[in-house]
């Protein structure tokens, strides 16, 4: 979105498609960004996709540790024809982190939502195949929260494997 | 014989019982036709690198396909959140190591964005330089194994003989041949030296016969072209919907690229074209990525004709070190260098997204800062993450010795598809 009024008027037309769908806009560095309700993505990014942003570039996870609500996912839409670009925003709490997947709209956020779940325990309801994708499938915490440990890890060889007890039971 | 101990990571339960990915029931095939599961790789040379890929096998046929990845996750997004800014640099340019310019150009440019400076004409030059050279660089790999994989042995060979010039280019440039960290925020990190243009300049000028040495080699061999034509096509539509970009796209006729489209980095300023296919399929792929190369080289001697005079680098002390003399007579640039160096610079609180034409594909960075000197998110997105996705369309219904070809073809980088 080129400039702030125009961005206010898709916000606008977002709210009279749906009153509680857009918490909040903003126009940083020349783009702009929308916050939405977490269960009001799947329309509203049906709409936006009707609006021209027919391309899912990214989605991405974050953890605004220690703000509340702690996780955040953003989905970075792409209009080719205006060649114009719109963030999506949402924040979910750690304890519900809940968010509608978009994979019937956009089959590309399949890889990209399970990188989100992998790495932030994000809950994709309605993903086809809900499953970590970087991390092994035994993997326990979701790594890229702020609160996970960097390096509290033993890295396992050949020789240690049998000294480091329990890696193999759930 | 003792018996031997099964152990898997759950326990009671089998490997095959844990890839729950694996289902056959939604395949429809004769009675007669039995399926069959076939593991390909992590270990694998025609895989690039460490992809494993569960194929599902009617005969011959390939039926389904899941990729599971992940082999050479190292966690280098988690790493640069406890690293100051400067210090990110080398490590998300070893995310796709053949690409490494252009992993720092993205991260640069998104931090730049956040900084809101402005980088210096000649550096932005410099980048195009280099990013282009590097272009020329990954896509002459990908011409070289994607070669051997067709078995086409001396197109590898030359391939690599060809990137070596490249490579001595960055060596001289910058120090080393490879994730040479010579991006900076603001702008590159020396000047180029005496030589490097007139050397640059006799690799531009005798890239195209090279070009044609290769085209000789593969335009006429029967075995490349009946292995390329018509095989693994895939529709604009179903690639714009699995959001693929690059050159797979536009081998299916859309002419999307990032340098036309949003020019970054005063891409607008150079004369170039976009080279697009007909229909989608290997045949077009590789041509599609042949006249990318050459298109360029053309940027490269433009660049070179028209590198402006100037700083290489910001001349704002807050974010791009003093020069080296000057630390001897002045307290301030001390201090600069002083604060530079151990902390780092901040970054106003901020979210942005900086998308940039690798060679294959969008290559997105996401930067967050909450303030601070270190990062609080990076987030690559990777080109190969996404594009890989494409691969089952690609190659659903083929023969397993067309799936080999398709895979050279769909050019993945393990390290920018892991992390």
């Amino acid at each position: 979105v080129p400039d702030a009024t125009g961005l206010e008027l898709l916000a606008g037309e977002l709210r009279d498609a749906d009153p509680e769908a857009v918490v909040g806009t903003l126009h940083f560095r020349g783009k702009g960004a929308i916050d939405v309700a977490p269960s009001r993505i799947r329309p509203t990014l049906r709409f936006l996709k009707e609006r021209g942003f027919r391309f899912l570039a990214s989605v991405h996870g974050l953890d605004y540790y220690p703000e509340e609500p702690r996780l955040g996912v953003q989905y970075e839409l792409l209009d080719m024809r205006q060649v114009d670009r719109l963030t999506v925003r949402l924040r979910v709490p750690t304890d519900a982190p809940e968010v509608e997947s978009v994979t019937p709209d956009w089959p590309t956020a399949d890889h990209q939502e399970r990188e989100v779940y992998d790495m932030f325990g994000v809950i994709f309801d309605e993903h086809p195949d809900l499953r970590r994708i970087l991390m092994p499938e035994d993997y326990e915490g979701h790594p890229q929260r702020r609160d996970f440990p960097m390096g509290g890890e033993a890295v396992l060889f050949t020789h240690n494997e049998p000294h480091l007890p329990g890696w193999w039971q759930p | 014989m003792s018996e031997v101990q099964q152990r898997s990571a759950i326990p009671g339960m089998t490997y095959r019982q844990m890839e729950s990915s694996v289902e056959l029931d939604h395949i429809p095939h004769p009675e007669h036709e039995e399926l069959l599961t076939l593991n390909l790789g992590p270990h694998h040379p025609a895989t690039h690198g460490v992809l494993r890929l569960i194929t599902t096998l009617e005969g011959e046929v390939v039926r389904d396909i899941k990729p599971v990845i992940g082999y050479v996750h190292t966690g280098i997004e988690k790493n640069c959140e406890d690293k100051a800014y400067w210090k990110v640099i080398p490590l998300v340019e070893r995310m796709d190591y053949l690409s490494y310019y252009f992993n720092a150009m993205a991260f640069c440019g998104a931090v730049e964005t956040l900084l809101d400076i402005d980088v210096p004409p000649r550096a932005q030059y410099l980048r195009v330089i280099h990013m282009e050279l590097n272009r020329i660089a990954s896509h002459l790999l990908w011409l070289a194994t994607g070669g051997l994989d067709l078995g086409a042995m001396s197109v590898f060979w030359y391939g690599w003989r060809d990137r070596d010039l490249i490579l001595d280019l960055f060596e001289m440039s910058s120090g080393q041949r490879m994730h040479p960290r010579y991006f900076q925020v603001g702008g590159v990190a020396e000047d180029i030296p005496e030589g490097f243009e007139a050397k640059c300049r006799a690799f531009t000028a005798q890239f195209p016969a090279r070009i044609g040495q290769f085209e000789e080699l593969i335009d006429r061999n029967q075995i490349v072209l009946e292995r390329l034509r018509g095989v693994a096509a895939v529709d604009e539509r179903t690639l714009l919907e699995l959001g693929v970009t690059g050159p797979l796209l536009r081998a299916a006729g859309n002419p999307w690229d990032l340098r036309k489209a949003e020019p970054y980095c005063s891409y607008e300023q150079f004369d170039f074209k976009i080279p697009v296919g007909t229909v989608g399929d290997n045949y077009d792929r590789y041509r599609v990525r042949m006249a990318e190369m050459l298109e360029s080289c053309r940027i490269i001697e433009q660049a070179l004709d028209g590198l402006p005079e100037g700083a290489y680098i910001t001349d704002n002390r807050k974010y791009a070190l003093p020069p080296r003399h000057e630390l001897a007579t002045s307290m301030e640039a001390l201090i600069h260098h002083f604060k530079l160096v151990t902390e780092g610079f901040r970054v106003p609180p901020g979210e942005a997204y900086y998308p940039i034409e690798s060679p294959r594909g969008e290559l997105g960075c996401f930067v967050r800062s909450d303030g601070s000197s270190k990062p609080a998110r990076v987030h690559m997105r990777d080109p190969s993450f996404v594009n890989l996705q494409a691969f089952k369309p690609m190659v659903q219904d083929l023969y397993i010795a067309d799936l080999i070809a398709a895979l050279a073809m769909l050019d993945p980088i393990l390290g920018g598809i892991d992390r």
